[in-house]
């Protein structure tokens, strides 16, 4: 067992025993529909975690993805449903900025936090002028995706699984996924090797770019209209999904299933607190205690590890 | 390099020092861009020197609250790359909502209220440091995962009810003295404080140099952690206070009255002229950035933009004002 | 000495050297690292190379694998004619010269078969995990049998010699472009021996079957055992290159000493000074006593800054500035530790005695002014404004405003990690006037070099191996081929 399994064990188990408790206090959420419910916004969530991850994992941090995702969002619900080719070119064209965005960052040094910071007024200055009211409606296939039903397991739970598997699959299989770990490792040796780090950076933002067009997909899909303010809470939820996964903030370390079960674990923790019948109020404490308590824990761990 | 000698060699006098002025002096173009801001939004409107004067009045009062939670973001940023502080908002509303819940619209606890309102700012303060001090956490997470308790136990605290501020109180906040607004005033002696800090004192000699390069200031002697203990429970204080008064002006509590202060904290201090880098910051720059905040959305709108083109304005001045200014440095 | 080579590589003999190098310099702005070097390599060589701190070791490994472009001369690969240009990295992995450097350079958050597919850029696509997987074990088997490294394992969970033993077996395992030239840089440093024999033995097989190998290693008794040609450097230029038989271990070790400083007033003043307590007892065996001027000594890397920077941490806070610092630094690595790079020279030397001259929170403008004045003239800062940018000043100039800084304060004990680097000779003769002056007034001064001059200025001289201390040497036994004895492991002189 080395040290990436253990990483992957603490989200595990963290969201086991979310569930039980949630089991336990309310057992009817034991069925089809219930599990449905209680994962409802699981997808959007998870896909913008893994874009999350991708620019965690070359070492630089996105505080963009929240608006990104609410404009994405907002060009779903509006172009992509009444003129599809526009609205197809308008994410495309959005993904490319977020690719432009990697390269300038790499190239001219700049820090990451207050480039995607200034993004995302940009980002929500764009949302607001596409739908400056809430509206819009969902693409139908769209709205039939998400709403639909397959047999035994409710595509709340198998959506997160083939996500997280497929990106397990690029980020911990493939070549082009090494290499792109080895920019948030030792990018000094992808250099050496003679490898364009700069092309490699710009990779890992595209990247992230399409993982948060798909979550304003998602999420329109699911909410069948858009708002500019929609997905605000996302760049929070998605840092706190990819640490609660196992994942660290500097040097490459990142895991696909941990952060889809990070994302996961953050959407049952808002519902647990309702069964519980705790306000609302307490939800988002509840995601900021989570997150320092995963850190604590993790950094007993560490703390052993380096005695050890 | 060369390009400045070959202005130097051709320029006259007088302009060389002007631009001289203006090269060293980031802060300069800050200001140059609100007046022209200004006289943008005075021509769009019917003109006259009272609507300049209300307009002005205007922004003074808004900028004011802009500046003191600037200061305090811009003291974190100067600590240098890394270093920024998340919970300004949620420290804010908590200690906006704790203050008016304690005076109880009462005109006789108005100090307690405002010690209270400090003392909320220094325990968010002490919290956070004590998340990256003793936990490691990047300050980023740290300071945004205490923003989620502190804005839990804000709306905990008051339950969504709206509790006007004592009527002296918001009399003070929401009037002038000399046809100056109060809060700008307030806003001004912290701002003249923070410069004596920054620009005069031992501390702020430390506060530069461990945002030049932390591993030197530390071998230069410069009590490094205390520096950051010192800047973090600052900021936090400064926010504290403003969540104080903004509450008092806008006649209570309000659970997202700090959200827009997250990214306008931070917008200030790089239009401002300070080093996103760390270890070059600037007083002046955040007032004028405050201004220009102000004045570009009353231009927007008096021209019939909106708040799209705005947000999307400020968001392309951030990421350009970055990247200039990393042409010149050139240190990250 | 080289003449024989030439007749070994020359025309009919039919041996393409790997990489041919002629007359190559390459200079760092005023500084010149290397100087008309020529080196041949051919197929089947091993070549030792040795030098003391600065003699121009890595800035010939960069010229070979292509990382460094050479200012002057001419680098062939495989015979090819070429321009030195910035293809060189290019052409060099080409020709199949891979490099093992002194600092790790794997991915520690990577499996050790995804290392292997960094430097291995066209791997094919298909099973590409499984066959990086066969490819380093089969590597790691050749190299280090019975290693016991698993190819699935990540890098930041194996320990240090691990991965260096990952490393190097990377840079010798099969690719598209097989390894026909491996630069190994202070491979065994944190080898213990058995693996490091075992390392030995592989390359003499590797040579043997027509590989070549450059061999750079402080462990002169591992270099007689597997060059079979010694290159010699000191002081950016090649003084010796010849086969290895020629060598005896005392005559390498003259040979990278050969050039005698201009000594005969070197150590002058150290003989007739009385010394006071002990100030400073260190757990390594480190110790000062008042007024002494302690040399730290050994090769580049081996503990001496580690030293320093914990006897200078221990002794100052986090929490608090001290009126009376106990201890001061003076950086070497300037942009490092100790130049503020945005501020003028007034405030880079007041940044330590802020506390010490200011009588409030407030800083002291007019003590600050004078105490910069002061030392503007005490030490001969080249400048006419002491408010222009420290950047404006050269960079002995610079050191001196990091002299002024430390020496301004009350400390007793003065830490200076390497702090002549870059420094031109007059500034350095100053220094050693004031320092001299400083020590005698009763401050301890901790001196870390890696210039043998300045360490023969020293009362007493401790000489660190791979994070020990080897050797503490004092009076007459402060010599520089004392030193260069403890420096490089000679084994059966080392007791």
């Amino acid at each position: 067992m080395n040290r990436d399994h253990l990483r992957i064990l603490l989200p595990v188990l963290s969201l086991g025993l979310l569930l039980a408790a949630v089991f336990y206090l309310q057992p009817r959420a034991m069925s089809y529909f219930g599990l449905n419910l209680l994962f409802n916004l699981a997808v959007p969530v998870a896909l913008a975690t893994i874009a999350q991850m991708m620019i965690l994992m070359v070492n630089d941090i996105d505080l963009s993805i929240g608006t990104f995702v609410s404009f994405c969002a907002c060009v779903t619900a509006t172009f992509v449903q009444s003129d599809p080719v526009t609205g197809y070119a308008m994410l495309l064209g959005a993904i490319a900025v977020y690719a432009a965005m990697g390269a300038i960052i790499h190239a001219r040094g700049l820090p990451a936090i207050v480039v995607t910071l200034g993004m995302s007024f940009f980002w929500s200055g764009m949302a607001i002028l596409i739908l400056p009211s809430p509206g819009g409606s969902a693409p139908a296939w769209l709205n039939a995706m998400m709403k639909a039903k397959p047999p035994l397991v409710p595509v709340a739970i198998i959506a997160p699984i083939v996500i997280g598997l497929i990106m397990h699959y690029f980020i911990k299989r493939s070549s082009l996924g090494v290499l792109l770990r080895g920019v948030g490792g030792n990018s000094q040796a992808i250099d050496r090797a003679g490898w364009s780090v700069l092309g490699l950076k710009a990779t890992a933002y595209g990247i992230a770019g399409l993982f948060g067009v798909l979550s304003g997909m998602a999420l329109v899909g699911l909410t069948t209209s858009a708002d500019a303010n929609i997905a605000l809470r996302y760049t929070l939820l998605s840092i706190a999904g990819v640490i609660l996964g196992g994942g660290e903030f500097t040097g490459g370390r990142v895991s696909p299933i941990g952060a889809v079960i990070g994302a996961m674990t953050l959407t049952l923790a808002a519902s647990f607190l309702s069964f519980l019948h705790l306000s609302s109020d307490w939800q988002i404490g509840a995601q900021g205690a989570i997150l320092i308590l995963v850190l604590a824990v993790r950094l007993v761990f560490t703390r052993r590890e380096a005695l050890a | 390099m060369s390009v400045e000698n070959n202005v130097q060699n051709t320029a006259p006098r007088g302009v060389t020092a002007l631009l001289g002025l203006v090269s060293r002096k980031a802060w300069i173009w800050a200001w140059l861009a609100a007046g022209a801001t200004f006289i943008a939004a005075m021509m769009a409107g019917s003109g006259g020197g009272a609507e300049a004067g209300s307009l002005l009045y205007a922004a003074f009062t808004f900028a004011a609250f802009t500046v003191i939670v600037g200061i305090g973001q811009m003291f974190v940023v100067t600590l240098g790359p890394g270093n920024v502080d998340l919970s300004i908002p949620a420290t804010m509303t908590l200690a906006g909502t704790v203050a008016l819940k304690f005076m109880a619209s009462d005109g006789s606890l108005v100090v307690p209220g405002l010690l209270i309102a400090i003392g909320v700012g220094l325990g968010c303060g002490l919290f956070n440091f004590g998340l990256i001090l003793l936990m490691r956490i990047p300050p980023i997470i740290a300071t945004l995962a205490s923003s989620f308790l502190f804005q839990s136990v804000a709306i905990w605290s008051n339950r969504g009810l709206r509790i006007k501020p004592p009527e002296g109180l918001a009399d003070f906040a929401t009037g002038g003295t000399l046809g100056i607004p109060n809060v700008a005033l307030v806003a001004l002696g912290v701002s003249v404080l923070a410069w004596v800090v920054l620009e005069r004192a031992i501390m702020g000699r430390w506060i530069l140099a461990s945002g030049q390069n932390k591993r030197a200031a530390r071998l230069g002697g410069v009590p490094v952690t205390a520096v950051h203990f010192g800047v973090y429970v600052g900021c936090a204080v400064l926010a504290g206070f403003t969540g104080f008064l903004l509450a008092s002006f806008s006649g209570g509590a309000n659970l997202n009255m700090g959200t827009e202060y997250m990214l306008m904290s931070i917008a200030v201090v790089v239009i401002g002229g300070s080093s996103i880098a760390g270890g070059n910051s600037n007083v002046p720059g955040i007032w004028a950035a405050a201004l220009f905040m102000f004045l570009l959305v009353s231009m927007l709108n008096s021209y019939g933009l909106g708040a799209g083109v705005r947000l999307i304005l400020t968001g392309l001045i951030i990421v350009s004002v970055v990247v200039l200014a990393s042409k010149k440095g050139g240190r990250v | 000495m080289a003449v024989n080579r030439k007749e070994k590589g020359g025309i009919g003999t039919g041996e393409v050297p790997i990489i041919s190098l002629a007359g190559i310099g390459v200079s760092f702005g005023p500084v010149r690292a290397l100087s008309d070097v020529a080196l041949d390599i051919l197929p089947g060589e091993c070549v030792g190379v040795v030098g003391h701190n600065g003699a121009g070791k890595s800035t010939l490994v960069n010229v070979i694998n292509g990382r460094l472009s050479p200012t002057a001369g001419d680098a062939r690969y495989d015979g090819a004619e070429s321009r030195a240009d910035f293809r060189n990295g290019q052409r060099a992995r080409q020709a199949g010269i891979r490099s093992v450097f002194q600092e790790l350079s794997l991915c520690p958050n990577l499996t050790v078969l995804e290392n292997m597919r960094i430097p291995y850029r066209n791997m094919p696509w298909r099973n590409w995990r499984g066959n990086a997987a066969s490819a380093v074990r089969m590597a790691l088997d050749a190299v280090f049998p019975g290693h016991g490294i698993d190819p699935y394992c990540v890098v930041g969970d194996l320990s240090i010699a691990e991965r260096q033993m990952v490393e190097i077996a990377i840079a010798f395992s099969r690719r598209d472009i097989d390894a026909r030239l491996v630069i190994l840089d202070e491979p065994t440093s944190s080898l213990d021996g058995a693996i490091a024999d075992q390392l030995l033995a592989y390359i003499k097989k590797f040579c043997a079957d027509g590989g070549s190998v450059i061999f750079i290693s402080h462990m002169l008794g591992e270099i007689f055992d597997v060059a079979t040609r010694m290159v010699v450097m000191k002081d950016g230029r090649i003084i010796a290159n010849d086969d290895a038989k020629n060598f005896t271990r005392d005559s390498l070790v003259d040979a990278m000493g050969h050039v005698v400083p201009d000594g005969a007033e070197n150590g002058e003043g150290r003989k007739q000074r009385e010394l006071g307590e002990d100030v400073l007892r260190m757990k390594n065996g480190l110790s000062a006593r008042k007024g002494e001027i302690v040399g730290l000594a050994g090769l580049a890397g081996h503990g001496q800054a580690e030293a320093l920077a914990q006897c200078y941490l221990e002794r100052s806070s986090d929490w608090r500035a001290n009126r009376a610092p106990a201890v001061v630094f003076v950086a070497g690595d300037r942009a490092r530790d100790g130049v503020m790079p945005l501020w003028s020279i007034l405030r880079n030397l007041s940044l330590q005695t802020l506390v010490e001259f200011s009588r409030s929170f407030l800083v002291d403008r007019a003590a600050e002014k004078k105490l910069a004045q002061d030392w503007h003239r005490k030490i001969k800062i080249k400048t006419d404004d002491l408010d222009s940018s420290i950047l404006s000043l050269s960079g002995g100039n610079q050191q001196k405003v990091l002299f002024s800084r430390a020496l301004a304060s009350s400390a007793p004990i003065v830490v200076m990690d390497d702090p002549m680097r870059g420094v031109d000779v007059g500034t350095k003769k100053e220094v050693y006037r004031m320092v001299r002056e400083e020590a005698e007034k009763g401050r301890t001064f901790l001196w870390y070099s890696t210039e043998t001059d300045e360490i023969l200025e020293c009362d007493r001289v401790f000489v660190f191996r791979d994070g020990e201390i080897a050797a503490e040497l004092t009076g007459d036994a402060i010599t520089e081929e004392n030193m260069l004895r403890a420096s490089f492991e000679m084994e059966e002189a080392a007791s």
